[in-house]
């Protein structure tokens, strides 16, 4: 007896299917693909409102020249240029730790291995610190710690390497976009088949040799769809270089290693909230802004190929 | 480097037996230590980050002295001096506090700590004579009149004490760290982004992974990928510039930043984090509970709602945490769309200051060794420790749900 009500009660039943049903349906999907609509457009607003504005700008002769006029004028070449020096050095130190990390994790350890379960927390923790304490730990550990501490070592306490530049920023850059690396490569390593390792193996090849011959020529394309994430990642975060090297403004480009640089999103930030005239520089900013965009969705586009092209050779 | 095959042997237990290889030995442990240094890592942000800020805590420490020298000016300091003498040719009227107030430790004390001793045995002790014998005296002949005002505060107690007040007022004759007030700024503005990023960035999630068709999933997934693409600083600058004007156009509120923009703006940065994590967990619900309930008779919507999402609740919370964790440490966004004051209200169309933001904006303008500057630290090994908390606790608790839930223990 009971069951029968309760087949009759059912809302999943055909009988209570009715048109009113059908109508709350469409309005639920409805409401899902209006939160996908709006995110996206949303999107394409930010994009379609910093080209509009910063295309009268942007041309070469801004790209290539360097700020005049109390950089109410001219160009962004030494932030452009920083920029790059910041990515590049940042690269040097974060690929090839990030790789030999990601290789530890996919090749070395066990599977329940608490040291490797340590690792992974902590590089996902890393991933998650906000980037303003990196700024911190940039400050803290590198500037006052190790350039004080190679100062009064070699440079008999006159203040060279204990303060603010290029290496320190980079350095600190690295520690942020550390995960972005070793999460891609470990991703690539993943897809090379089990087969050719043990085949590897079963020929006699030791595991360093598997590894080296096999694995790693395996996981290029996974090395270099981390670093251009990185790089992505790198030209685009500010905070972490708020006090480990970002200027101003500076007349020349950096000579050395120990020099502080100017940076693209560091340009967009003190122009639009430090500087003397905001209004009068605002294609300016706009102009470096779009720069910026290009450059960071770009890098992005080109790693979103790339993974997927690896994805699809997976399959 | 490969070792030539055995060849014409017979294969003994012997040659068969894994041999010992310096160059394998080596390499996995050159391997192995650097993944340790990642784990590293985490030690040094969190020990350098919290070393700086250690003279908030130490008593007798020397570096605490010198910066006393470096805020007191010259002239300052020869009557701080003098005074010190005064006291100690007078050791018998002053009895035992006297020994708390060695000279040494005077500096250390002026700064902040000791708050109970001085507070509580001082007043006592002398009266209406206590400003005389403040630490601080020396250096507050000018700042006494404000003093007396806010009622003979020691100098030294001050940091710690106004931790809990409700003003930031770092730069001054009389700082005042008002935590709270960062607080709830912080806190309004991450509510505020939370509310439009969570509901949109999971209805978004929803309608990717159970009503997309495959195409239109391969689409839309990457579009708004590329949302976390986008620099915090050109979301900041976006915001600032565009949004801020558009919001004050529609709303006709006063301060053309707020806490309502800067939390507009980080919704644009949490949404990517949100949306991902939370649609990997969507995908992650086992086939077999949608194909059941759609075998049932429940429509796809219902299944949607009543079946997936619930399903996936911990990873929905997991992404959700990480969200907070994300607009709660954000740094340029906050520095660029919030207005960075540190006002006092429940409105959400006035200026607030976030923690972030006011070590992105006041670190530069710090002495090293300053109590400003310490207080900067302070403020950040706060905000690691919280993003710390926030990452273990969607990992480990949520995991273990998500595992017990789809094994159905």
């Amino acid at each position: 007896m009971e069951h029968t009500i309760d087949i009759v009660e059912n809302p999943f039943s055909k009988a209570n299917n009715t048109k009113g049903k059908a109508i709350k349906e469409t309005a639920v999907v409805g409401i899902t693909q209006i939160a996908v609509i709006l995110i996206i457009a949303i999107l394409f607003v930010i994009l379609g409102i910093i080209i509009y504005q910063g295309r009268d700008k942007f041309s070469w002769e801004f790209i290539s020249s360097f700020p005049t006029d109390g950089m109410t004028k001219g160009g962004i070449f030494p932030a452009l240029i920083g920029t790059f020096i910041l990515v590049i050095v940042m690269s040097i130190a974060a690929v090839p730790f990030g790789t030999i990390t990601a290789i530890y994790l996919t090749e070395y350890a066990h599977e329940k291995s608490k040291f490797a379960a340590a690792v992974r927390f902590s590089i996902r923790t890393l991933a998650v610190v906000p980037s303003i304490i990196f700024g911190l730990f940039g400050l803290g550990f590198f500037i006052q710690f190790v350039g004080t501490g190679m100062d009064s070592a070699f440079n008999g306490g006159e203040l060279h390497w204990g303060q603010p530049n290029i290496l320190w920023a980079s350095l600190t850059m690295a520690l942020l976009t550390l995960p972005v690396i070793i999460v891609s490569v470990e991703e690539a390593l993943k897809t090379i088949p089990r087969e050719l390792r043990e085949a590897s193996l079963a020929l006699g090849a030791t595991k360093w040799q598997t590894i080296k011959k096999v694995v790693f020529p395996g996981s290029i394309s996974g090395i270099m769809t981390g670093t251009i994430l990185a790089v992505s990642r790198g030209a685009g975060e500010v905070a972490p270089i708020l006090f480990t090297g970002a200027a101003y403004y500076l007349a020349t480009l950096p000579g050395s290693l120990s020099d502080q640089f100017m940076n693209l999103g560091y340009h967009v930030y003190i122009m639009s909230t430090q500087s003397s005239d905001v209004e009068k520089t605002m294609p300016i900013q706009f102009a470096t802004t779009l720069v910026l965009l290009i450059l960071t969705l770009s890098l992005n586009l080109v790693a979103v190929v790339i993974r997927s092209r690896i994805r699809r050779k997976a399959k | 480097m490969n070792s030539p095959l055995p060849k014409k042997e017979t294969f003994t237990k012997e040659s068969l037996k894994k041999q010992f290889r310096l160059s394998e030995f080596l390499a996995e442990k050159i391997i192995s230590s650097v993944a340790f240094l990642s784990i590293a890592i985490i030690f040094l942000i969190f020990i350098f980050v919290f070393k700086e800020s250690l003279p908030l805590f130490s008593f007798g420490d020397k570096a605490k002295a010198k910066t006393e020298i470096q805020t007191t000016t010259g002239a300052e300091v020869e009557t701080y001096g003098a005074e010190t003498s005064t006291e100690e040719s007078e050791p018998e009227t002053y009895g035992a506090p006297a020994e708390s107030l060695e000279p040494e430790s005077y500096g250390t004390t002026t700064e902040d700590l000791n708050p109970v001793v001085e507070e509580t045995t001082e007043p006592e002790t002398y009266g209406t004579v206590t400003e005389d014998l403040n630490p601080d005296s020396a250096s507050e002949e000018v700042v006494a009149i404000d003093d007396k005002v806010t009622g003979n505060k020691e100098g030294a107690d001050k940091t710690w004490s106004t931790f809990f007040s409700t003003e930031w007022v770092p730069v001054s004759d009389n700082p005042r760290f008002g935590l709270i007030a960062l607080l709830i700024g912080t806190l309004k503005v991450t509510i505020i982004a939370m509310l439009i990023a969570g509901p949109l960035a999971i209805l978004a999630a929803v309608y990717t992974s159970c009503f997309a068709s495959n195409r239109r999933k391969e689409i839309i997934k990457p579009i708004i990928e590329m949302l976390a693409a986008f620099p915090s600083v050109v979301i900041g600058f976006f915001a600032m510039m565009v949004l801020a004007t558009f919001f004050q156009d529609v709303f006709g509120y006063d301060s053309r930043l707020n806490a309502f923009i800067g939390g507009v703006a980080m919704a644009l940065a949490a949404i990517p984090i949100i949306y991902t994590i939370s649609e990997d967990a969507l995908s992650a619900v086992p086939k077999t509970y949608t194909e059941a309930s759609l075998a049932l008779g429940a429509s796809k919507a219902q299944t949607a709602f009543s079946v997936i999402l619930p399903a996936a609740t911990p990873g929905i919370f997991a992404a959700l945490l990480l969200g907070v964790g994300r607009v709660f440490g954000e740094t340029m966004i906050a520095l660029m769309a919030t207005g960075n004051a540190a006002l006092l209200s429940a409105n959400p169309f006035e200026s607030v200051r976030t923690f972030a933001a006011t070590i992105g904006s006041e670190m530069a303008e710090t002495v090293f060794g300053e109590t400003h500057y310490s207080v900067l630290f302070f403020i950040g090994s706060l905000l690691f420790i919280f993003s710390f908390i926030l990452n273990a606790v969607a990992e480990f608790y949520v995991k273990g749900k998500l595992i017990k839930k789809f094994q159905g223990k």
